[in-house]
């Protein structure tokens, strides 16, 4: 979170901005703050409607659409609003592109819009859609926040993508639809019910803390065995 | 379909308990959980808030029929929820000022619980009669309360315990939620019965 906590160009001074921090918005979202596995934020829709990789994805564009859009209206009216009355605004902002997000899956396919039920009006209650315009589209430019928007929407949709994976794949034996193993495949069927959401979920954030404290200790032992011979020259 | 009032009870209750089987308040039930002194109020506070935001938004549902005027539902239940948790931020710091100082924290977050804007968004759904939604949210608020309740217990018990580094915090939290659905998976035979 101190990242976005810089106040960057916060009171319309003309701040140039790199192409390389425009990106940094987008790619943050994606790894380094991965709403899922980083923040543990979003976690209803996460455990929910991941029993399978379709609606993982489904669910995923719906809240990055939401997210993008939430931003993006946030920021343009971020000089407007007092201060007091904020969260109320974003919810109804939220809530308008959840509306419309609602209408538009359901006019595109009616079997996603079944599968996901009551989930996309409760994309208005996803922690992730009112943490991102509160903690940078209300500081940020518009540009700006809207890149923020899809790049926290993509890494959404990627953590879903993850879980979703895993628990088709052992709870039916199937990948989008496709059988995987042969059909002597006992499924796993444990990993669609709700029990193999909160295990499957629990092993991803296992394995993202230990991949996370590895790479940290080798970039330690890189920088120690850089600074190590300098030091000897110094003596 | 059975609607008694009974089975709606235990249904919202037990066999699909909002939290455990269908995913529903995870946040508040992941972050909040830590203690029990803690867990049960704000188990307390989102019943509360639900029975009182469930009533008012079957009236609003209601209106909002007669003027043809369903694309509304979403945004106007958001609103009654936000309004509701205002109105009992300012009841519970004038009645009990001790109260509010232990709870005040938690209450602005129950906005943002979807448990919250479940209830009224499934009441419409399943064409729930008033009476109906009443004990459907009581049940449903009732459940969330009590898996609170139970998961901080265990979280107090695994506090004590030696757990490896990598393993503590969420992920651990997650794999006890999960023997708790687990558990609530028992309950799923009752429906069929009854």
């Amino acid at each position: 979170m101190s990242h976005e906590q810089t106040p960057v160009a916060c009171h319309g001074t003309s701040v140039s901005e790199s192409p390389g921090e425009t990106m940094l918005a987008f790619t943050n979202g994606l790894w380094k703050q991965n709403p899922v596995f980083v923040m543990v934020l979003g976690m209803c829709p996460t455990l929910a409607i991941t029993n399978s990789v379709r609606n993982a994805i489904a669910m995923g564009l719906a809240t990055t659409f939401v997210i993008a859009t939430a931003n993006g209206l946030v920021s343009l009216i971020r000089k407007l609003v007092p201060k007091q009355v904020r969260i109320a605004t974003f919810i109804l902002i939220i809530a308008t592109a959840v509306t419309v997000v609602d209408y538009l899956v359901k006019a595109i396919s009616i079997n996603v819009y079944k599968a996901l039920g009551p989930f996309i009006p409760l994309i208005v209650s996803n922690c992730l859609v009112l943490e991102r315009p509160e903690a940078f589209a209300s500081k940020n430019t518009v540009g700006k926040s809207v890149l923020d928007g899809f790049g926290m929407g993509m890494g959404f949709t990627f953590a879903l993508i993850c879980l979703g994976t895993v628990r088709e794949v052992l709870g039916a034996g199937t990948f989008l639809g496709f059988h995987v193993f042969g059909p002597n495949f006992e499924p796993w069927v444990l990993f669609l019910l709700p029990p193999g959401g909160f295990i499957s979920l629990a092993m991803w954030l296992l394995t993202f803390t230990a991949w996370r404290q590895w790479s940290a200790r080798r970039k330690l032992a890189r920088e120690t065995e850089q600074t190590m011979p300098a030091m000897e020259v110094a003596s | 379909m059975n609607d008694s009032l009974g089975h709606i009870f235990v249904d919202a209750l037990l066999i699909n308990n909002f939290v455990l089987c269908v995913f529903l308040g995870m946040c508040s039930f992941l972050g909040v959980s830590g203690k029990f002194s803690t867990a049960w109020r704000m188990g307390l506070s989102v019943m509360f808030v639900i029975t009182v935001s469930s009533v008012l938004s079957f009236g609003t549902n209601v209106l909002l029929v007669r003027f043809h005027a369903e694309y509304l539902r979403l945004i106007t239940y958001i609103v009654i929820i936000a309004a509701t948790v205002q109105l009992t931020e300012m009841f519970i710091r004038k009645t009990s000022p001790a109260l509010f100082r232990t709870m005040g924290i938690y209450l602005p977050l129950i906005t943002t619980n979807c448990a919250v804007l479940a209830v009224p968004l499934f009441q419409t759904s399943r064409n729930y009669s008033f009476v109906q939604s009443f004990v459907f949210a009581i049940a449903a608020s009732g459940g969330y309360t009590v898996a609170m309740m139970i998961l901080s217990l265990l979280r107090e018990r695994v506090e004590l315990s030696d757990v490896p580094e990598l393993a503590r915090g969420t992920a651990l939290t997650l794999l006890l939620a999960a023997i708790l659905s687990m558990a609530f998976m028992g309950f799923a035979g009752m429906g069929n019965g009854g």
